[in-house]
């Protein structure tokens, strides 16, 4: 009676809980980049546009390229084109290798004591 | 010479560099209202599926029949000028769900754990996980609509937190508490991973 009173985390997980095996279908079955590690805020941006058709490379290939013009994360790009980010990883490994975009990895926690790191990042949520 | 960090192809404009920031807390607390008012973009929503291996022995109950389930989580994005892109995730706060807070907490800046007055147990897990991988976070009381006003020295007491760790109100919902927050946060990180003043030189 109340079922659209559900929480709405609980909700989206059901919603998506259907199509779950196709993305293994788009990596081959691989659960592992060939390679590079892409965290979820691995910035990654296409070295050039959109190809034709390539040989080795699907539709969601071609989808993640055309996506990433401008550096998105990898948390963006799998919301973007609406994949679990374990496939968007695979996918993109593939292209690293092909060379068709390139990746740029989070700071190590070394560099969080970077300190004007911090005051660019203060400065700038006070203006919001 | 002393700073090639990258190879990039010539011609390729800088990339700017992603920190992040986690919002825990316990179910339905509010994360993803946090992440909405203050993202530039909406919310954004992602999964990461997680085979038998990750998963440990705890009851699923509703997927028995899966080998795989699928951890939701939603984020927002701030540019910061070109040079930093913060991305702020809103993790899910369940115990079971830990061994893919190791990943996310890996360089994050700091987290902010939002609690709810009525459930503050919630929260206890997070405050726990934070306390015990030393990352900086900050606790904000979400104030829902109707919850009874805390003393903010009661929530402190009841999550027996550190003297350091600051605690403040919120308004989940309104942009410029959400703000408050996270400036509250940063600050907070700051310090805690600024090196001692006079360490470096010699311990006396």
């Amino acid at each position: 009676m109340n079922a659209d009173e559900e929480p709405p985390e609980e909700r989206l997980l059901d919603e998506d809980a259907g199509p779950m095996v196709r993305p293994y279908v788009m990596t081959g079955g691989r659960l592992q980049p060939v390679r590079g590690k892409f965290d979820l805020i691995t910035l990654v941006v296409a070295t050039r546009d959109v190809p034709g058709v390539q040989p080795g490379l699907g539709p969601e290939h071609l989808a993640i390229v055309a996506h990433c013009q401008e550096p998105m994360s990898v948390a963006e790009i799998a919301a973007g084109l609406d994949l679990p980010a374990g496939t968007v990883r695979v996918l993109l490994g593939d292209l690293l290798d092909k060379g068709f975009v390139m990746t740029q990895e989070p700071q190590p926690e070394v560099d969080v004591r970077d300190q004007r790191m911090y005051e660019v990042v203060l400065d700038e949520l006070r203006t919001l | 010479m002393s700073s090639g960090r990258s190879e990039r192809p010539a011609g390729i404009r800088m990339m700017p560099n992603a920190i992040k920031i986690l919002i825990a807390g316990g179910f339905g607390v509010g994360k993803t209202t946090l992440v909405s008012a203050i993202s530039e973009t909406r919310p954004l929503h992602t999964e990461e599926i997680l085979t038998d291996q990750g998963v440990g022995v705890d009851d699923l109950s509703g997927v028995e029949a899966k080998n795989t389930t699928t951890v939701a989580m939603d984020f927002g994005r701030i540019t910061i000028r070109d040079e930093y892109v913060l991305y702020l995730f809103g993790t899910p706060g369940q115990k079971r769900f830990w061994f893919m807070w190791d990943e996310l907490s890996l360089g994050a800046l700091g987290a902010v754990v939002l609690a709810d007055t009525r459930r503050l147990a919630d929260c206890f897990p997070s405050v726990d996980y934070f306390e015990r991988r030393g990352t900086p976070f900050i606790v904000a009381v979400n104030c829902f609509d109707g919850a009874r006003q805390f003393k903010l020295d009661e929530v402190e007491l009841a999550l027996n937190l550190g003297p350091n760790i600051p605690v403040m109100l919120c308004d989940a919902r309104k942009r410029a508490s959400c703000k408050e927050v996270l400036i509250t946060l940063v600050r907070h990180a700051m310090n805690a991973h600024a090196e001692p003043p006079k360490a470096v030189q010699g311990s006396a």
